[in-house]
């Protein structure tokens, strides 16, 4: 499998080579659906040349990265381009490797229930067999390789988080890197530690006392490692001005240049007095789902954080189609929940026609002046319903599969006939 | 949400649009085209007002007394003209200082990618001139632009004797709050393009210009002046610009409004409006404007001098001045008082003219559809398309199982990655190769073929297109080995969805090229499998490729215009426009080569692949 694997990568990185060269790298990296105000490379060249100054790179609006990724741009200013196309091929190889070690799992389970007698006999065809599951790592590396949006915002210089999953310690590392990073992450946190408890066969009970102790060990892991990082900002910048630049920024959302997301149009046109109400009602989305979806999936941590990746990259206030393609990495794990899925047609020609759109009517709006900015708004929209569509789709499959793999795969009414699952 | 989550009514609905796919398909089509036809009835379209406020209550008196001196300064600019034997700059630098401008020129040099035949021309040298008339009234932060063409032969010079006309009269006036700048450009687009560049600071098409020396503020609004004799019948408004972009509806408005106020015929497309409209004749004249309008729009080249002023935000028509054999004259002092009033109540915006339709189609010059009422016609055959893509999407998740003679089920084998993969590099590539090939082997075929340069690069531009008939289809099997049912079902999916993205976004952009590309490739994505009659199909396909598809428009253009070609001139005129079409791309930056050799070509080949499936 190492080889594959070795020949996606050289790949992977020979297109984002021949792209640097070329002079699309310039037009995508001035592409709004591309780059956010948060991780612009043009920003981070600002802030820079701030910092190279000897003043604060936050004292200007422009520059919003946190101060760590500045001080490493600050030695890597001339090798971004490697950097970057590092930095995608390590997202890669840990997807590869996380998913990797998930199937083994989900196959060992398989395993105990298929011994244990608990899946019913006509769900056979329901049981994943290891063959299928083979390529899957390979699958999702590629996914997140090949990805046309992953390709252009590396090549637009976009500074993404990525996260990894190993033992508890690096994940709490990990997850506080992309937490500090941009807040966001912080609901990962709930399916990481599950993932992990899961791992060590300790019961999720709240009348358990290892499972509390492990609780709060690791939220002691990961809320030590931000602190630790936050600190090593303050005494490498040397005053706290990064706070309401960074986060502030993320939180209360004051650059609505256009994006693929729901914020800017809709703060735009709101009247002052509701911005604070609308800008919670905004930002608690990303953070609602958390409690009952971690409920819902306790058994499943890594569908847990396709979910909550995915609804990250919905709801967050500056969106970019970096994000996206991050989730849609995972759309291979899941690919035996294809059967199940409802709307999948509908949802690919929506955000598909919706790709082609943004760049169309961003020009008619900006360039040719000729439509305006609720054309632009009226996509933006179609394309978050599309992608919640997606995920909820994915979501109501898995949780069908489970239900078929308890109750048996032929449904029967009471009085015979074949019975229908519907989501009300 | 109840038809995304219940099962059965869903189930219900796609059997439906699954049982009656070809029926809804037809109706769909014919109510595209009937909606369409629709759009120049009159009672379905809407008169046109003026929504600018600013242009709208304000009155202006026009004075403008000084037309026969304009003419005969106009005479002057000839004879100049002719003695120089190109643009008089020294005279007309003179004139203009003499008339109170601050003057400037700008000189400008460009070679074509290969000689045009129309205009004769390959090495352009030429130089603009204009003039500025700084703003009294307001800090000069916005401007306005009169320009009229200096011409080769006898043409327009009564349009530059107007303009330094209306330069002496402006000049006295203290009302200005805008600059005005009056330009007179040679080369006509080529000149324009190089002025356009340096007032803006921007060089798109690599072409060789100087600096200008001086500017004006913003520009607002532009007109552009063509007028080669005395008097006129009418004055004729040309909209379209480049890639069918159309100023705000507010300026025809504006000239619309003038012209009758001071009593000139005005025309669009060369029609008059009539008032008939309840009868055949005045239908058809209405249709036959609304068809001039669309062809010309879906040309995507700018049809005056106004047409590339659109793309930097600056609303601009172009008047022409007709002169027919209709008794009713009118004279130059007329034509320069209707100049008058429109710069008059330009003068008085406050912003940019952004309050009218940017889309629009006009059946008559009092009479326009806007994008809320043509889009259905558009949106009624891309709902063609995607009920197609939805019966293979059926077709393709519920395989039917073949059963063998043992009785055992065969469920056919999905088809692989690269069979679907290989015809779409392969078309793609023989458009790159039509897009690139004909100007760079122009050399090359010369001097093998008797041909001149510019009949070179058409010429090899029909070769590859008709050698792309030949040459893709059926190399899937080469690598992929023998195609599948579903093969040829996931690569008309892929197709299919293909077509109605790259419609919807050119219909978009260019309402009228993606209708009438609609129009043609539409039928053609729908019936086409490898189980219909082969060479009938080829024939019906060919016929309806893009390449075609324009011989038709050129045809259909000249017979509208009502100077019917044979077919020999028609064949010549369509060699032309695709020269025209591949220049207007290399000077301006007009979309249509690139669009139909890169993306429609392609698609187009997709199809052409399906038919012949093995």
């Amino acid at each position: 499998m190492a080889a594959p694997l070795a020949l996606l990568l050289i790949v992977a990185v020979t297109i984002r080579a021949a792209l640097f060269r070329t002079s699309l790298a310039n037009l995508i990296s001035e592409r709004v659906e591309v780059v956010s105000p948060l991780n612009a490379w043009k920003r981070v060249v600002e802030g820079l040349a701030l910092l190279d100054l000897d003043i604060s790179p936050y004292s200007g609006d422009v520059f919003h990265e946190t101060p760590m990724v500045i001080y490493l741009f600050h030695f890597l200013m001339d090798y971004a381009e490697i950097t970057f196309m590092l930095a995608d091929c390590l997202t890669a190889v840990a997807l590869y490797l996380a998913v990797k070690d998930y199937n083994k799992q989900v196959f060992r389970k398989q395993k105990f229930a298929l011994e244990a007698d608990r899946i019913p006999m006509d769900c056979l065809e329901l049981i994943r067999s290891p063959t299928e599951m083979y390529y899957i790592p390979l699958k999702v590396a590629m996914f997140y390789l090949l990805n046309p949006f992953t390709i252009v915002s590396c090549v637009a210089k976009c500074t993404c988080g990525c996260l990894i999953y190993g033992s508890a310690l690096l994940s709490a590392i990990f997850l506080a890197l992309a937490t500090y990073q941009s807040i966001y992450p912080l609901t990962l946190c709930v399916p990481a530690l599950l993932y992990l408890l899961q791992r060590l066969y300790i019961p999720v009970n709240v009348r358990r006392s290892s499972f509390w102790f492990y609780t709060l060990q690791y939220l002691f892991m990961f809320l030590g490692s931000l602190l630790v990082l936050i600190c090593l900002s303050f005494f490498l910048l040397g005053s706290w001005d990064f706070l309401p630049a960074v986060y502030g920024f993320i939180l209360s959302v004051p650059d609505l240049t256009p994006n693929i997301g729901l914020f800017w149009y809709f703060f735009a046109e709101m009247f002052d007095h509701f911005r604070l109400f609308f800008l919670c009602v905004f930002q608690i989305n990303v953070f609602f789902y958390t409690l009952p979806l971690s409920i819902k999936l306790k058994e499943h941590p890594v569908f847990l954080i396709f979910m909550q990746i995915a609804l990250i990259a919905i709801f967050k206030s500056y969106p970019t189609v970096g994000d996206l393609s991050l989730y849609m990495a995972f759309l291979p794990v899941w690919n035996h929940l294809y059967r199940f899925l409802r709307n999948i047609f509908l949802v690919s020609c929506v955000l598909l026609a919706c790709s082609a759109l943004f760049p169309v009517l961003w020009h008619l709006w900006i360039y040719a002046g000729s439509a305006n900015s609720n054309f632009y708004y009226a996509i933006t929209l179609l394309f978050s319903v599309a992608q919640i569509l997606l995920v909820s789709d994915y979501f109501y499959a898995f949780l069908r599969r489970e239900h078929h793999l308890t109750n048996g795969l032929y449904l029967k009414k009471k009085d015979g006939s074949e019975a229908t699952l519907v989501l009300k | 949400m109840g038809l995304l989550s219940d099962p059965n009514r869903r189930r219900a609905l796609i059997g439906m649009l699954t049982r009656l796919n070809a029926p809804i398909c037809m109706i769909c089509y014919m109510a595209g085209v009937a909606w369409f036809m629709g759009l120049a009835f009159e009672p379905f379209t809407l008169r046109t007002y003026m929504s600018e406020n600013a242009m709208g209550s304000t009155m202006v008196e026009e004075r403008f007394p000084a037309g026969e001196r304009a003419l005969a300064t106009g005479r002057e600019f000839a004879a100049h003209k002719k003695k120089t034997g190109g643009m008089p700059v020294d005279w007309l630098v003179r004139t203009m200082q003499a008339r109170g401008l601050e003057v400037y020129t700008q000189r400008f040099s460009r070679k074509l990618p290969f000689p045009d035949e129309d205009k004769e021309r390959y090495m352009v040298k030429g130089t603009n001139v204009y003039g500025i008339l700084r703003a009294p009234r307001a800090p000069r932060t916005e401007a306005l632009v009169l320009s009229a063409p200096c011409s080769p032969g006898n043409e327009n010079n009564q349009a530059v004797g107007i303009l330094l006309g209306l330069a002496q009269y402006f000049r006295s006036q203290i009302y200005w709050a805008k600059d005005i700048i009056f330009l007179v450009n040679e080369h006509d687009l080529i000149g324009m393009q190089a002025w356009l560049e340096g007032y803006h600071h921007t060089n798109t098409t690599g072409m060789d210009w100087s600096p200008l020396q001086g500017r004006g503020g913003s520009i607002q609004a532009a007109l552009s002046l063509e007028l080669s004799s005395d008097v006129v019948t009418s004055l004729d408004l040309v909209l379209e610009g480049l890639n069918g972009q159309l100023p705000n509806l507010d300026l025809a408005n504006l000239f619309y409004a003038f012209c009758q106020k001071i009593g000139v015929l005005c025309t669009t497309q060369g029609k008059l409006p009539r008032n008939d409209w309840d009868t055949t004749s005045g239908y058809s004249h209405a249709v036959q404007t609304m068809m001039l309008m669309v062809l010309k729009q879906a040309s995507s080249r700018p049809w005056g001098d106004h047409g590339l002023f659109l793309r930097y935000h600056i609303e601009a028509a172009s008047i022409k001045g007709v002169n027919s054999f209709r008794p009713y004259k009118t004279d130059a002092t007329t034509v320069g008082r209707l100049l008058e009033g429109m710069y008059r109540k330009l003068n008085n915006l406050l912003e940019r003219l952004h309050q009218s339709y940017f889309f629009y189609l006009m059946p008559s010059l009092t009479r326009f559809v806007s994008i809320g009422y043509y889009m259905p016609a558009f949106g009624l055959l891309a709902l063609i398309l995607l009920l197609r893509a939805l019966d293979l999407w059926v077709q393709l998740s519920s395989p039917p199982t073949r059963t063998t003679e043992d009785g055992v089920e065969v469920v056919p084998a999905s088809p692989g990655v690269l069979s679907i993969l290989t015809p779409l590099v392969i078309s793609h590539l023989t458009g790159v190769a039509l897009y690139t090939l004909p100007v760079l082997s122009q050399e090359l075929a010369v001097e093998h073929f008797p041909v001149s340069e510019t009949e070179a690069v058409v010429l090899t531009a029909i070769a590859i297109y008709t050698a792309g008939l030949a040459l893709p289809h059926n190399t899937h099997r080469l690598l992929a080995g023998e195609g599948t049912e579903q093969g040829w079902k996931v690569l008309k999916l892929v197709a299919v969805l293909y077509l109605a993205v790259l419609l919807g976004c050119t219909a978009l952009i260019n309402f009228s090229l993606g209708f009438i590309l609609a129009l043609t490739l539409v039928p053609l994505a729908a019936f086409i499998t490898p189980h219909v009659p082969k060479t009938l199909s080829a024939v019906v396909m060919v016929i309806l490729s893009p390449g075609l598809t324009l011989l038709f428009a050129v045809f259909f253009f000249q017979e509208l215009q009502e100077t019917p070609v044979t077919l020999q001139e028609g064949w010549m005129l369509y060699l032309s426009v695709i020269s025209q079409g591949i220049l207007d791309h290399a000077l301006y930056g007009s979309l249509l080569y690139p669009l139909a050799a890169l993306l429609v070509y392609p698609c187009w080949l997709l199809f052409w692949n399906i038919l012949f499936w093995k």
